[in-house]
């Protein structure tokens, strides 16, 4: 939600998400969301807050359980222009997790150039804070 | 809904989509487009393979902003704009090439 | 910025989510089981009043009644508004965080 603003603009959408991956559908829908909306030459950027850290673990294979990897497709947010990717080092650590066990998402520019890094920064809360302050428009899942 | 090819039916959803993965061929593909009356050629075939190793990585089939982009940055820029590949599907690249590819219809097609 | 914490904190880690990420001078408005956190007796209460050092809390008022609740249980400070206030609160913002 967002006050109404001049049209034409190009607005900051930050999609946050603070639910696990497979005990309900919010993130495979947070994660449709985001892609459709970058359709839209927005600016969109994710957050992971909360348990929504787990979406981002390494090696998930959730075929025995029935589920579908929904996750394989955060490898596609760079075709998808969403190069923003913020996991809060203190939901990150209060889960005993480290950075090196998250997805490394390491994305191609317009030339299919690799990046040297992944596109997910592990941020601070008090910087998450000054993020979410500065976007338009915040939806959540 | 049900699509035949080569004497045997395969399960489709309303849009001609298979529903079962599984069910592809290069053979079904070229039965897919000679219904629709279009002949298959390398440089079709090129943007089905990719398609399908996309979905293979990602498990999602790109909405048509998002394929051109991955191809021009996969298979180089005079193929990843949106002139080139509507000339080889003119129904809408994602759409009509993720159907011959035996993909569901992209994410964010309406 | 307005942040909305529409959940119990004995429940959910919404509303210490939305203390640890909301920035020194935001608003912060209690609805639905969130008017819980607002309890000046409850567990959260030593938080909520050190949060409220740099942020404004509201809770809204219908949620309050509905759930038996008054003004005189809630920690001092916290301010009780009508569906107008809410409104007004909302558009004086830039934009709106709802942790739900």
């Amino acid at each position: 939600m967002s006050k109404a603003q001049n049209t034409g603009a190009v607005k900051k959408f930050l999609y946050i998400n603070r639910r696990a991956p497979h005990g309900s559908n919010y993130a495979q829908e947070g994660l449709e969301m985001a892609m459709v909306g970058a359709a839209f030459e927005q600016e969109v950027a994710i957050a992971f807050i909360d348990d929504g850290v787990f979406q981002l673990k390494r090696g998930q294979n959730p075929a025995g359980a029935g589920l579908k990897n929904f996750t394989a497709a955060f490898g596609a947010l760079g075709d998808h222009d969403i190069r923003d990717i913020f996991v809060e080092r203190e939901s990150l650590e209060a889960r005993g997790l480290r950075a090196e066990d998250l997805l490394q998402l390491v994305f191609e520019d317009e030339n299919g150039k690799r990046a040297e890094k992944s596109a997910v920064q592990i941020v601070g809360g008090d910087e998450l804070a000054e993020i979410i302050a500065r976007q338009d428009v915040l939806l959540n899942f | 809904m049900t699509f035949e090819a080569n004497g045997a039916r395969y399960e489709t959803d309303k849009d001609g989509y298979l529903v079962n993965l599984g069910d592809w061929s290069a053979e079904v593909a070229e039965a897919m487009a000679g219904a629709d009356g279009c002949e298959m050629s390398d440089a079709h075939w090129e943007v089905i393979h990719f398609l399908r190793e996309y979905y293979a990585q990602y498990e999602t089939a790109p909405a048509v902003r998002v394929l051109v982009k991955a191809i021009g940055r996969r298979l180089g820029k005079e193929k990843g704009n949106t002139k080139y590949l509507y000339e080889l599907f003119p129904y809408g690249p994602a759409k009509q090439a993720s159907k011959y590819a035996g993909l569901p219809k992209p994410t964010g097609c309406i | 910025m307005l942040h909305v914490v529409n959940k119990s904190p004995f429940e959910k880690d919404s509303l210490t989510t939305c203390m640890r990420l909301s920035r020194p001078g935001s608003h912060v408005l209690l609805i639905e089981d969130g008017v819980y956190a607002a309890l000046g007796g409850g567990a959260f209460a030593a938080r909520v009043r050190e949060s409220m050092a740099a942020r404004k809390f509201y809770a809204l008022g219908a949620d309050l009644a509905a759930r038996g609740l008054g003004e005189s249980d809630l920690i001092d400070g916290i301010s009780v508004i009508g569906y107008d206030g809410f409104v007004e609160l909302a558009a004086s913002c830039s934009a709106v965080q709802s942790w739900v």
